[in-house]
């Protein structure tokens, strides 16, 4: 059997482009732009956010057998919470300033439609290892439009990319200007719109 | 007076908490396609962010900031690691008080609201908002107006949104962009024009 046939590579691989969380199951969209003025902050958020699915995706498929029906929502929400403020702390620790810029997003990892719904429809009824496989794919393919985004966003907003100028000067001596409405907040909805365009132009020609 | 009013233009346009903070999309892009539904949806929205935001701000200060455990006789401890949990176990339990009361008094609007209330205490919104509200240090009536206009913002988004495509769904949109895409593209366009509200100074 090939590589690419098994259920594992699958589960990792599919989110990542094909059913992408953001593009092509429309979830967790409210954390993913804010934060995407800079690629710095997105691979952080990125990261965070594919650590806490991975884990509560982990966690709860373990329990799974244990979770009664009707109180598994406030189990889910509880780990997944417990998992976001071991995360806000060690990113305090570590990295403060792209913590206080990240500001109040890494809280609201925890209404992340994603990591609810993946816990809802996977790990409650998977086995733990292709739960967590799951939760790093699907936290990889967040990360990616993510981070698409924040590529975009950087170049034409600031010329720059992860921190360095990539515009010359001679451009901007040229008379070429930034791009304010990247900065901005329409910026990044007219990005991911386009992106979303291109992506499903593209998957649909490969079918 | 005038920092209320302030606080109020702030966050139902410049600051929108849809448009210019990104809470609240999942609803926003799901919820939006008719105007009844968005309508209470963004009802519901403002009436359980104008009581979670003040009641958040009690249980912050009187419980979780640093030392505010004073009265009961610790002054050196600070809980504020703990608001993401504790924020959103308040935020589900007064929704889900909410619908209880709402259900045995007032009936119509629980047909109204009803479906709602309990999509609600997942959306990023209300928990933004409350998370907002530690961070700007607001006191407790600018976070009592901050709340309910937040909502408000929310609300006119919403319907807007509702509002225009309706009127989308004569157009010919390219094939790819059908749906999710040009509601993105229409939700830049509305923040830019909410964003030229940005010039009022008070």
């Amino acid at each position: 059997m090939k590589i690419t046939k098994t259920k594992a590579f699958n589960v990792f691989f599919k989110p990542i482009w094909e059913s992408n969380p953001i593009s092509g199951q429309i979830l967790g969209i409210c954390s993913a732009l804010a934060v995407t003025v800079q690629l710095k902050t997105a691979v952080v958020m990125g990261l965070a956010l594919t650590l806490v699915l991975a884990f509560s995706n982990l966690s709860i498929s373990l329990m799974r057998k244990f979770i009664p029906r009707n109180i598994r929502i406030i189990i889910e929400l509880t780990v997944i919470a417990t998992l976001v403020i071991l995360t806000d702390q060690v990113l305090k620790a570590f990295l403060y300033d792209i913590s206080k810029q990240l500001s109040i997003f890494v809280g609201l990892i925890i209404t992340n439609c994603i990591i609810l719904g993946r816990a809802e429809t996977y790990a409650l009824g998977n086995p733990p290892f292709l739960s967590l496989l799951d939760g790093i794919g699907n936290g990889l393919g967040y990360s990616q439009i993510l981070i698409t985004v924040a590529v975009i966003r950087e170049f034409f907003g600031a010329g720059k990319f992860f921190g360095f100028q990539v515009i010359p000067d001679t451009f901007y001596a040229a008379g070429y200007e930034n791009m304010g409405l990247m900065v901005l907040a329409p910026g990044a909805f007219i990005a991911i719109g386009l992106i979303v365009w291109l992506q499903k132009t593209v998957s649909k020609e490969k079918t | 007076m005038e920092n209320l009013v302030s606080i109020f233009l702030d966050s139902v346009f410049v600051g929108n908490i849809l448009l210019a903070y990104f809470l609240g999309m999942c609803s926003f892009l799901a919820i939006s396609r008719k105007m009844e539904t968005a309508i209470g949806l963004g009802l519901a929205v403002t009436f359980v962010l104008s009581i979670t935001t003040p009641a958040n701000w009690l249980v912050y200060h009187y419980l979780l900031s640093p030392g505010a455990l004073a009265w009961a006789g610790f002054p050196g401890i600070d809980l504020s690691f703990l608001k993401f949990i504790i924020f959103i176990a308040v935020i589900a339990a007064i929704v889900q008080a909410l619908e209880m009361i709402i259900d045995r008094y007032l009936p119509p609007l629980y047909m109204a609201l009803g479906v709602f209330l309990p999509l609600i205490a997942v959306n990023c919104a209300i928990l933004g908002a409350s998370l907002f509200m530690v961070e700007r240090n607001y006191n407790f009536i600018e976070s009592v107006v901050y709340g309910a206009s937040s909502g408000f913002g929310w609300m006119l988004a919403i319907v807007t949104m509702a509002g225009i495509r309706k009127k989308l769904r004569y157009a010919n949109v390219p094939k790819g962009l059908e749906n999710f895409g040009i509601s993105m593209i229409i939700t830049g366009l509305m923040a830019m024009a909410f964003m030229l509200f940005s010039g009022i100074t008070l």
